[in-house]
């Protein structure tokens, strides 16, 4: 094994060892010195999670979220240098962490941090003018067979649990207060989009959220309406259009056969 | 012994401006809207390279409006310059992307490694300093330059163990690396401070061991303080206190040896207000006027000499 493997496998390592051929000039235990980079490896790469995560941190402690994100780190280390991003998994693992089942809504509430996350560092684009989108959607026969592209910040989280409101919660001056008001066990869907420099984090019915989710993966416009209709007999296609043209969501609209988009 | 030519493409290097010699500060985002509104005299501002490999959003929206106004140093942490694997394409091709985007005055990187195996370890590990680590790491500069066409200033480490496989002691090693590649370098004096207490060596012969002419940048930074396994002192390099005593002084020295070069004072956890850092940083500036004025004599801007 190479000399730089073993000296990565000690630092990830879960027991303090040292790799070999490490020495001090007063002769000293070099397992003290190496230490140091096995505290800066696994601290850095904690802390790393605890910025993407503050409110999945306080719902649960500093101490016990960052023993959970030590697991973490010591099996999932990062493969990529750019740390932003740094967590595909960790709600996975939150979900499946015994000690953490008391709280069934803290997985979800990390899924919807690392996508503000991802929202905060997403492309530009800049939305389609209103007027535009307007003159598109008269247009009632080649309507249905529309694309519409969404902000590349935008994201929707569906969850049985009520993480858009926990998670206002803790951006309340009263956090305790207003935690006190959520009931966890609401089911909730979440829009993240960033509008201008702010992400911007909303409750949307589930209607919208299936809508939104069907149109991000590219699903026609009447398709993507047909799917949210059939799961959500409340969904309002006319409100959750005003609210995607009212947020800046809608990016381009291209409808085939047609010169414009 | 003779200096082979320096396989850089060095002309790009030498006709770019550099950053001009003046106190300089690590940028973070809880600074952006105050450097906005208050346009503060600062000689440049620096940017850790990883940071801004994102798409898009606020990190590019404030460094395009602040680099409009600033010199600009970008300061590489993953390249992973002294690792045993290949130097990975994609993040040198990200580089590159990102120096054409902002076209900063200086670009630097480590003399460490911080990814092995495809995974990234997010710290600056040491190297040892032997012929075969010494042809790697000249090798992988060689590439970043040629790469990136343009001279990169290498960072002297701090470290924390020695390794008995060293066969050179880690200036001479340095000092060979510029010398075959042609790189400039970056003085950390804070680096120099923490590792010469770690290794009980004197920090001012470190320095006079180095090319002085290749300096193009000094670090200047704060440490925390340990012990090792006997109760010696173990210093680590924290980034997370102001820059102490002890550095400033050997600061001091480095100015009388290499002369008054770009100074940045970096700060990277517990980070204190904005006009803290540029005091830290103006007192890098008086400094480097008391060197380029000996016998205590007042040297005035510019300006006013006109």
């Amino acid at each position: 094994m190479s000399e730089q493997q073993i000296f990565a496998d000690a630092l990830l390592a879960a027991g303090p060892i040292c790799p070999p051929g490490l020495t001090t000039w007063n002769g000293s235990d070099p397992g003290r010195r190496f230490a140091i980079y096995r505290n800066n490896v696994i601290v850095s790469l904690i802390d790393a999670l605890a910025d993407t995560c503050p409110v999945t941190q306080q719902l649960v402690g500093e101490e016990f979220f960052r023993a959970m994100a030590r697991l973490f780190v010591q099996e999932n280390p990062p493969r990529s240098r750019i740390l932003a991003f740094y967590g595909e998994g960790f709600a996975e693992l939150i979900a499946a962490f015994a000690p953490a089942a008391a709280v069934p809504y803290l997985a979800d509430v990390a899924r919807l941090e690392m996508l503000r996350v991802s929202a905060y560092h997403a492309a530009d684009a800049v939305p389609l003018a209103a007027e535009d989108i307007a003159r598109r959607l008269e247009d009632v026969t080649a309507l249905p067979a529309a694309r519409i592209g969404l902000h590349p910040s935008l994201a929707v989280l569906r969850s049985g649990h009520a993480v858009v409101s926990l998670w206002a919660a803790h951006q309340a001056a009263d956090v305790a207060g207003a935690l006190a008001a959520v009931d966890p066990d609401v089911a909730e869907a979440a829009l993240v989009l960033r509008a201008e420099l702010e992400v911007e984090i909303s409750r949307i019915p589930e209607g919208a959220a299936i809508f939104i989710t069907h149109l991000r993966q590219g699903a026609a416009f009447g398709h993507a309406a047909e799917l949210a209709s059939a799961a959500d007999p409340a969904f309002d296609l006319g409100a959750t259009l005003g609210l995607l043209i009212h947020r800046g969501a809608i990016t381009a609209m291209t409808i085939p056969g047609s010169a414009t988009s | 012994m003779n200096a082979p030519a320096p396989s850089v493409p060095n002309a790009v290097g030498a006709a770019a401006p550099g950053l001009p010699a003046r106190g300089g500060v690590g940028l973070k985002p809880e600074h952006f809207r105050e450097i906005l509104a208050t346009a503060p005299d600062v000689g440049f501002f620096e940017i850790h390279a990883e940071n801004y490999m994102v798409d898009g959003g606020p990190f590019h929206h404030f460094l395009g409006r602040i680099r409009e106004r600033h010199p600009l140093s970008i300061h590489g942490v993953g390249l992973s310059i002294g690792g045993e694997s290949p130097l990975d394409a994609d993040h040198l091709d990200r580089l590159a992307v990102l120096l054409a985007r902002y076209q900063p005055e200086s670009f630097s990187e480590h003399l460490a490694w911080a990814s092995h195996g495809g995974v990234f370890l997010n710290d600056l590990l040491p190297v040892p300093y032997h012929a075969g680590t010494l042809a790697r790491v000249c090798d992988h500069v060689d590439q970043v330059q040629h790469r990136l066409r343009r001279r990169m200033l290498l960072e002297n480490p701090a470290t924390y163990v020695e390794f008995a496989a060293s066969t050179l002691a880690e200036t001479e090693f340095i000092a060979e690396v510029v010398r075959r590649t042609g790189c400039g370098l970056l003085l950390d004096v804070n680096n120099v401070h923490v590792a010469c207490v770690n290794h009980h060596r004197d920090p001012y012969a470190y320095i006079d061991s180095l090319p002085a002419a290749a300096v193009g940048q000094i670090h200047l930074a704060g440490f925390a303080q340990d012990v090792d396994a006997a109760g010696d002192p173990l210093l680590i390099d924290s980034h997370g206190a102001p820059v102490a005593q002890a550095v400033w002084d050997l600061y001091r020295h480095a100015l009388a040896r290499v002369g008054p070069v770009p100074t940045l004072i970096e700060r990277d956890s517990d980070i204190p207000a904005f006009p803290v850092l540029l005091a830290e940083a103006h007192r890098a500036e008086r400094l480097m006027r008391e060197a380029a004025a000996p016998m205590g004599a007042e040297r005035l801007p510019c300006e006013a000499c006109a």
